[in-house]
């Protein structure tokens, strides 16, 4: 018997369950409080904006919801034509 | 330009959602690029189904909003990699959507898409209505049951009235999925058979998809059907369907009770 059909046996509620548990975990907190991924996106691009000048197409933002750990990732391109300081710009 | 097509059926848990999944993805495993579009907006469950609902920043509503590009709420799919999806937005009303901000949204879909599936909310009125608003071709997704079949008439009256194409003076194409078959309750009588839905419906059939334990086990597991076990009966109904979709000329078979038996063949050809 294959390692395929040994899971097939077992059934794939608890792989249903475990899922769920985390998607729950995290929608019932932030049905509560602001998504805490929209705060820091927009935190962080705040940041971002006040030293160099880029646009949402340079920035990408993903993310992957663990049951302990989230990790969030943002990718920002910074055109280097644009990334003088906004002082020297203006 | 690629096609837009709406997954629908008025009636709720006749497996839209599983058919958005399995059908987008059959045809995105064939290489072309495929875009999920979730239209459930504050019950969304695409996300979940395609086993991507850990990796939901963006949605729709923000797209329309202009809080998110486009390309940055697309989530790309894991396992094939010309297939997308669009989630719907968990915490917001079906309200958040507006008639203008979706046809934009499809129409720049439609541009980079080869084929862009809409997953319509249940119901007739205003979600349903939005997503099937500027849609090519229709999935009507048909349980062989009455009220499954009465509501799919419902919705055959919304297509041929209320879409852009409709209103245009245009036809929409119009395709019956019927699903959850159950050969052996069918063999007893104990359901509608699917000539009397086809003749009641009077619109050509796309495939029938056998009731299938897999169908739940790719749903607990987070995979499209024809992604995880494409050669479980009820996916290769669904392969079958979505090459029926992009217009070959293949024979419908009637799921069959007894395994083993060769299938009976319809003598009908899908359109
Ligand atoms: N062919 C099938 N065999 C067995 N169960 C199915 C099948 N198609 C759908 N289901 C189940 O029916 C339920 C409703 O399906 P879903 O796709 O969410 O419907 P809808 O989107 O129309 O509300 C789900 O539990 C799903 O797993
Ligand atoms: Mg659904």
């Amino acid at each position: 018997m294959n390692l395929l059909e040994l899971f097939k046996r077992r059934g794939s509620a608890p792989v249903a369950r475990e899922r769920l548990q985390v998607l729950l975990a995290y929608e019932r907190r932030s049905r509560s409080q602001p998504d805490l991924v929209s705060i820091l996106r927009e935190e962080i691009m705040a940041v971002i904006a006040k030293h160099v000048q880029i646009d949402q197409d340079y920035l990408q933002v993903s993310m992957d919801r663990g049951q302990t750990m989230s990790t969030l990732e943002i990718d920002i391109q910074i055109p280097n034509k644009s990334a003088a300081p906004l002082a020297m710009s203006a | 330009m690629g096609k837009v097509v709406v997954v629908t059926s008025g009636k709720g848990g006749v497996g839209k959602t599983t058919s958005t999944a399995a059908l987008g993805a059959a045809v995105a495993k064939t290489g072309k690029k495929v875009a999920l579009v979730d239209f459930d907006v504050g019950l969304r469950n695409l996300d979940l189904i395609m086993g991507a609902e850990r990796r939901v920043v963006f949605d729709l509503v923000n797209v329309i909003q202009g809080s998110a590009k486009l390309s940055q709420a697309l989530i790309r799919d894991k396992r094939v990699e010309t297939l997308f999806l669009l989630p719907a937005s968990q915490t917001r009303d079906k309200d958040a959507l507006t008639e203008e901000g979706v046809g934009e949204v499809i129409e720049r879909l439609r541009s980079v898409f080869d084929y862009v599936f809409c997953d319509s909310p249940a119901g007739i009125e205003r979600g349903a209505q939005l997503a099937m608003r500027f849609a090519d071709e229709a999935v009507i997704v048909t349980n062989p049951e009455v009220s499954s079949v009465r509501d799919s008439d419902r919705i055959i009256g919304l297509l041929d009235a209320r879409t852009l194409k409709a209103e245009q003076g245009e036809q929409i194409i119009k395709h019956v999925l019927v699903t959850r078959y159950d050969a052996a309750r069918a063999a007893r009588g104990e359901m509608l058979n699917i000539d009397d839905v086809l003749e009641i419906l009077s619109t050509p059939l796309l495939g029938i998809i056998p009731e299938s334990q897999d169908v739940l086990r790719a749903s607990n597991l987070g995979s499209p059907v024809t992604l995880s076990e494409p050669l479980n009966s009820a996916a290769r109904a669904y392969i079958d369907a979505a090459k029926r979709l992009e217009g070959e000329d293949l024979p419908v078979v009637v799921p069959f009770e007894r395994k083993g038996f060769l299938d009976r063949l319809l003598g009908r050809r899908a359109a």
